[in-house]
């Protein structure tokens, strides 16, 4: 096994299968969204920087490719429990760059209405169960998702994101385990960014995670994390396995957080030599070349995403904070859950609900 | 109407609430065709199939993670911890995922879990626990304590259809020990209504579970006194109202429990009633609980931190006399 700081992703080429069913319009959504991803983390670090989000701030910069990749394959009626590097995924879901900002700086209007900060979110309406801080605990609960479904025997899906550093911990066995004897329909996206805080690989495990996989009764795929089409396909695949009962899959994502921990972490343990391999395989930079060399125009994209940024900035400056008079309220439900369904832009759902996957 | 042990009661709720409502279901370990480590699942395997009473692995956090994901999914799981001991195993789950669900995201966690608990068997420091006041500090979560068996049945259908994580401790001891009637049919007990166990207008002895039985030996023939027993039935949020009504009446109180003694459930309520009813009171409000010790093996020991009659009956005689 290589060492962390010498490990760049050697991976494969991949064959675009799954790709040659994007469309044209696929392919620029699924660039427009990382730059979506990119431009909101950006504005909420300057927000950060300008004193408004309190605590600390926590991005996905580096990240992109495997936040949009995957969450593009999902149905509406799919569930997500979203991890803190995965902006992309509540983008694509349909949460708003506005509330996503007013969560970061504590207000109404944000995702939680100030309950919960930073990235501990997940939109309840747009069929989302937020994280906590404990990881990998949502790996469980997605586990629980899926199995709603198979006991209703609906052809849905349920997918969780986590990171390296979660493969060490005990429920990330417990979630593998069982989901491998009931053969749940759930996609687990481990995304290897190399570093857990400032611990490297090395010192998480002594076998590759997605190794793990076949010990657990299931399929184990290994991407590179910063092609955002090699993730989607892998997430295609194992969602449609997922959904005629072929049970649940491992997509371990190779890629590298470019960003501190937090925005109080200076990185200064990574080698320079590896941040500057993952930064010339910027997943955003590689894919808008990739889709320039097709001859596909993407500079409006930016613009329009800058546009948005604007409009969705101002408007979560407009959120109030919350009234301290409402912060005992709500510790107990009086109504029974409901999940609403998310956004599937994927060509594939366009008018089509999971019922017809 | 039928009369059935505590043990059956529990088993009668589940299930009449797995008949009324398909999206009821149990997980746990062994509580398939085994029908549970006390076989309180019996036959349920066989009535409504192995997936409706899912035999899980090994794994505390599993079983709770998941009872929280089909939960929010619009499933109603009822998951059992063979002892209540082992929710220390899937604790974060509990108060960390499912707690603070809806105080997060307005999403509500409809789920019970089943928790076997107390001592008086030898069951040693790993099978005996009390752990109810534990998740006291966890705001979110409800705890129910029933004493009887048409309560054990009330008090289930009321925590599967209550839209919190619902914390049923059933109480071991009570298991085979206890027969009473209970209604055929489904009927809900409640939650945060205390039952007055007794009438009196004395003194009044605060308990819940096997304690109640405990209170009601101790107080039925003391001196010809007129002892009150409150069965608390709901843990949290507490009736504060049923026990500040019973402690208006007699201005004397016993708190009585079989868990340890600091910070315990106890403790809570004589807080309320030193904060609500210190004019009421005729005399200092007065614990027999537990010490703070693990319970113990080998039977004198467990005797001798196990809250007993005569322990409960001096405790009343001394208040009595101030």
């Amino acid at each position: 096994m290589a060492t962390p700081t010498a490990r760049p992703a050697q991976l494969e080429p991949r064959e675009r299968d799954t790709a040659a069913q994007l469309t044209v319009e696929d392919r620029r959504e699924l660039l427009r969204y990382m730059l979506l991803m990119r431009a909101t983390e950006e504005r909420a670090l300057g927000l950060y920087r300008q004193g408004k989000v309190p605590g600390s701030h926590y991005d996905g910069r580096g990240q992109e490719a495997v936040s949009v990749g995957s969450a593009f394959a999902l149905s509406p009626r799919d569930r997500a429990c979203i991890l803190h590097r995965d902006l992309g995924a509540h983008l694509i879901r349909g949460v708003t760059p506005g509330r996503v900002l007013a969560q970061m700086m504590g207000r109404v209007g944000g995702v939680t209405n100030g309950r919960d900060g930073n990235m501990h979110f997940g939109d309840p309406g747009l069929g989302c169960v937020g994280m906590v801080s404990m990881l990998p605990d949502m790996a469980p609960v997605a586990c629980g998702l899926a199995l709603a479904f198979q006991m209703r025997r609906e052809p849905r899906v349920a997918m969780t994101w986590f990171g390296d550093g979660s493969t060490a911990n005990g429920q990330w066995h417990e979630a593998m385990n069982v989901a491998g004897v009931r053969r749940l329909p759930i996609v687990f996206i481990l995304e290897n960014n190399q570093y857990a805080y400032s611990t490297p690989n090395e010192l998480e495990f002594a076998v590759d995670p997605v190794e793990r996989a076949a010990t657990y009764g299931f399929a184990g795929v290994k991407v590179d994390g910063n092609d955002v089409e090699a993730v989607f396909q892998a997430a295609a695949e194992a969602c449609d396995r997922a959904r005629v009962g072929g049970g649940p899959t491992l997509i371990q994502a190779e890629t590298m957080r470019m960003h501190g921990h937090g925005a109080h972490d200076d990185m200064s343990y990574v080698p320079p030599e590896l941040f500057e391999h993952w930064a010339a395989r910027d997943p955003i930079e590689t894919f808008e070349k990739r889709l320039g060399e097709e001859g596909l125009e993407t500079e409006s994209l930016h613009k329009a995403v800058a546009e948005t940024l604007e409009r969705e900035t101002e408007w979560a400056l407009a959120c109030p904070m919350p009234d301290p008079a409402t912060a005992a309220e709500g510790v107990f439900a009086t109504e029974d859950p409901v999940l609403g369904d998310g956004h599937a832009p994927w060509s594939r759902w366009s008018g089509r609900a999971a019922t017809d996957a | 109407m039928p009369e059935l042990t505590y043990l059956e009661a529990i088993t009668d709720g589940l299930r009449e609430e797995m008949r009324h409502d398909e999206s009821v279901f149990c997980l746990g370990q062994d509580i398939g065709n085994f029908g549970g480590a006390f076989k309180v699942t019996e036959g349920l395997a066989a009535e409504f199939g192995r997936d409706r009473v899912w035999d899980t692995p090994l794994a505390e956090s599993a079983i709770v993670g998941a009872a929280v994901g089909a939960a929010v999914e619009g499933m109603r799981p009822i998951a059992e911890m063979q002892f209540s001991d082992f929710i220390a195993c899937g604790f974060d789950q509990l108060v960390n995922v499912a707690a603070k669900m809806h105080y997060r995201q307005g999403l509500a966690v409809p789920m019970v879990m089943r928790l076997p608990s107390g001592g008086g068997f030898s069951g040693g420091p790993f099978h005996s626990q009390n752990p109810e006041a534990w998740f006291l500090q966890a705001p979110g979560l409800k705890v129910v304590a029933p004493s009887t068996p048409e309560d054990a049945k009330g008090l289930m259908a009321s925590a599967v259809r209550d839209p919190n994580p619902v914390l049923y401790m059933e109480h071991k001891h009570l298991y085979r020990r206890l027969r009473g009637e209970v209604a055929d049919g489904r009927y809900e007990t409640p939650l945060s209504q205390v039952r007055v166990a007794r009438e009196g207008s004395e003194l009044t002895v605060i308990a819940y579970g096997a304690m109640v039985h405990t209170a009601l030996e101790a107080t039925e023939d003391l001196d010809g006194a007129g002892i009150e027993v409150v069965d608390l039935r709901t843990l949290c949020p507490l009736d504060t109202e049923g026990i500040l009504a019973s402690v208006r009446k007699t201005s004397k109180v016993v708190v009585l429990h079989e868990a340890t003694r600091s910070c315990g459930i106890g403790a809570e309520v004589c807080a309320l009633i030193a904060e609500e009813a210190f004019e009421d009171l005729d005399g200092p409000v007065v614990r027999v609980t537990a010490p703070d010790v693990p319970i113990p093996f080998s039977p004198p020991l467990e005797r001798a931190v196990l809250p007993q009659v005569d322990q409960v009956r001096d405790a009343c005689r001394e208040l009595l006399g101030y």
